[in-house]
């Protein structure tokens, strides 16, 4: 058996690599490269105004801006001593859950179904069941109408501000969306169904889960830092509990736990909430075969699927109470001082921390995004998982392996940005190649 | 309709050339039936920007190890064998929304696609001197292709 090394990963957001070392029969290395220098965005937040991170950092991720949005709003929000009234949180809840639909379903379907189906790829998919692909799309252009009608367009919202939004949406807009969202709704049922009847391979893993938890929501804006191994803290003793530390193979930092290895992501979430969810979906789960937590990191698609349903529920239940914030956004001071915000992303908590002077000058900006935290997750998941498949082909082997990675949806372009790729000869034949 | 669609990252350095085609196109007011669109982001969101457009031309940044500033020319009537890579921060290349569009029934009746070769993708960097050159180029070889078109077409 030989070492496996996958120069560029297909189908995660962004560009990543994996090794793994095999020596004597044994897996002696696990590792998932990264590329890019990181922490650009940090560094360019410097000296600008307290105003611009919803903006900025919005850029930072195609998939997840309002995720990016709704943390530095949180963290600016706290550094300035400001909480949104309840209309403000919840039409921020709404745009969120439409980034989970889009999410979701663009995961589910196009990046992580075609493991399962034994597809190269979500066009390989699409060409022999463009139905499912169709069905997919439907759920994911339902998430973008809602992105668009809230967030004033479907990627890169440019309603969100500090202190809440710009403008109000007007309620017949967002009912006009009720029809799209129940359709989607159902077609999310119909998901949870067909994903819990893909063949998951036996792998349950002891994964310490970190998510936000809240008393009586399934979390996506707001709750306690919490974790399965007893961790429940604010978001302002984050850095208390959670140090980054950089890895030679990588560019993106590694995040620990109190010196432990933990999971943030869709398996945390549920882990952790389950019991908030809607007795409906709570039932679709059950009748997928998930229990209240779930520690099999194949079966991730189910609780993808699982979420993608409640994201179309909340969407339809806030769209249903909605009353226009008025006014639309907070008046918010600056005032020197530091605040933090944790948000959940569709791939995990994403914690940004401010501090800002009196006149409202960011000095110090810092942004973890779920995949960073994961990383080692990642790895201990790959090493221990490759090691019970050493008889596979090398073929088979570097498929399940890559599989075991998306298996977390990593978004490498949020934990660094991309790679640079080569061209070879003509246009066609393109190789990655790592940065130098 | 025609539509002219420019893709990429405003905040990326020459990620924002395919953007930059799309305003020039815009401002140097192209004939009448051209629509122009700018995308940020999540490529897939093609499949419906060019729904009910019979001639599309689509603009990218690529970073493919290339001089910086060259530009590639596609026409999507031939299957792309390879990635046409973007090499912004999105789960699907161009090349692979148009492979899926493909096999799906929803690509439009023509489409072209211009890549330009970037050299940096820095956050908040400007245009490179190269990419702005070749941004230039493409603009004016579009905006006559567009009045061509429209000229044999009236």
């Amino acid at each position: 058996m030989t070492n496996i090394s996958v120069p560029a990963l297909a189908r995660v957001e962004g560009e990543g690599g994996l090794e793994i070392v095999v020596s004597d029969g044994r897996v002696t290395e696990a590792r998932l490269d990264i590329y890019e220098p990181p922490r650009f965005f940090e560094a360019l937040l410097r000296g600008r105004r307290y105003t611009e991170p919803p903006d900025i950092t919005a850029r930072i991720c195609g998939i997840c801006p309002v995720a990016y949005q709704m943390s530095s709003c949180a963290a600016i929000e706290d550094a300035c001593g400001v909480t949104p009234p309840e209309p403000v949180q919840k039409l921020r809840r709404l745009l969120y859950c439409g980034e989970w639909m889009e999410s979701h379903a663009l995961h589910v379907y196009l990046l992580h179904a075609p493991d399962f189906l034994g597809y190269e790829s979500g066009i390989h998919l699409a060409r022999d069941h463009p139905d499912l692909v169709h069905r997919g799309l439907r759920v994911k252009k339902a998430g973008n109408l809602l992105m668009e009608a809230v967030g004033g367009r479907s990627v890169h919202p440019v309603n969100v501000k500090v202190g809440g939004f710009y403008r109000a949406p007007d309620p017949a807009k967002l009912t006009a969306l009720i029809p799209a969202i129940e359709q989607a709704r159902q077609e999310a049922e119909a998901t949870v169904s067909w994903v819990s009847t893909f063949d998951f391979p036996d792998f349950d893993r002891d994964y310490e889960f970190v998510a936000l938890r809240h008393e009586t929501e399934y979390p996506i804006t707001q709750g306690r830092v919490s974790s399965t191994g007893g961790l429940d803290i604010t978001p302002a003793e984050y850095d208390a509990h959670f140090t980054e530390s950089q890895v030679p193979h990588s560019t993106a930092l590694h995040s620990a736990l109190d010196g432990r290895t933990y999971l943030t992501g869709p398996l945390a979430r549920y882990s952790l909430n389950s019991g908030n969810l809607p007795a409906d979906v709570q039932q679709a789960a059950r009748a997928a075969g998930l229990g209240a937590s779930c520690t099999n990191p194949f079966r991730s698609i189910i609780v993808r699927s699982v979420e993608l349903l409640f994201a179309c529920d909340e969407a339809l239940r806030l769209i249903g109470s909605y009353e226009p914030p008025d006014p639309p956004a907070l008046d918010v001071p600056p005032r020197n001082g530091t605040g933090y915000g944790c948000t959940e992303a569709p791939r995990g908590m994403l914690y940004h921390r401010y501090t800002i002077t009196e006149d409202g000058t960011i000095t110090d900006a810092k942004i973890v995004p779920p995949t960073s935290q994961n990383q080692k997750a990642i790895e201990d998941d790959l090493k221990d998982f490759a090691a019970t498949r050493l008889s596979l082909s090398h073929e088979r082997l570097t498929w399940e392996c890559e599989q075991a990675v998306r298996n977390h949806d990593p978004c490498i372009s949020c934990a660094t940005h991309f790679l640079d790729l080569r061209l070879t000869s003509g246009q066609p034949a393109i190789q990655a190649v790592r940065r130098t | 309709m025609i539509l002219v669609i420019g893709i990429g990252n405003p905040a990326r350095g020459d990620d924002a050339a395919g953007l930059m085609v799309a305003r020039r196109i815009r401002e140097a007011a192209a004939p009448c039936d051209v629509t122009v669109a700018e995308l940020a982001g999540d490529q897939l969101a093609l499949l419906d920007a060019w729904t009910g457009a019979r001639e599309v031309y689509v603009i990218d940044a690529v970073c493919s190890g290339g001089t910086p500033g060259t530009v590639y020319r596609f026409d999507a009537a031939e299957p792309l064998t390879a990635h046409f890579w973007h090499c912004g921060t999105h789960t699907f290349s161009l090349a692979d929304v148009i492979e899926l569009a493909r096999a799906l029934g929803r690509l439009p009746a023509r489409l072209t696609g211009f890549g330009i070769e970037g050299a940096t993708f820095e956050p908040g960097a400007p245009l490179s001197p190269e990419v702005e050159a070749a941004v230039e180029a493409v603009t004016a070889l579009l905006l006559r292709e567009l009045r061509e078109n429209r000229s044999r077409a009236g």
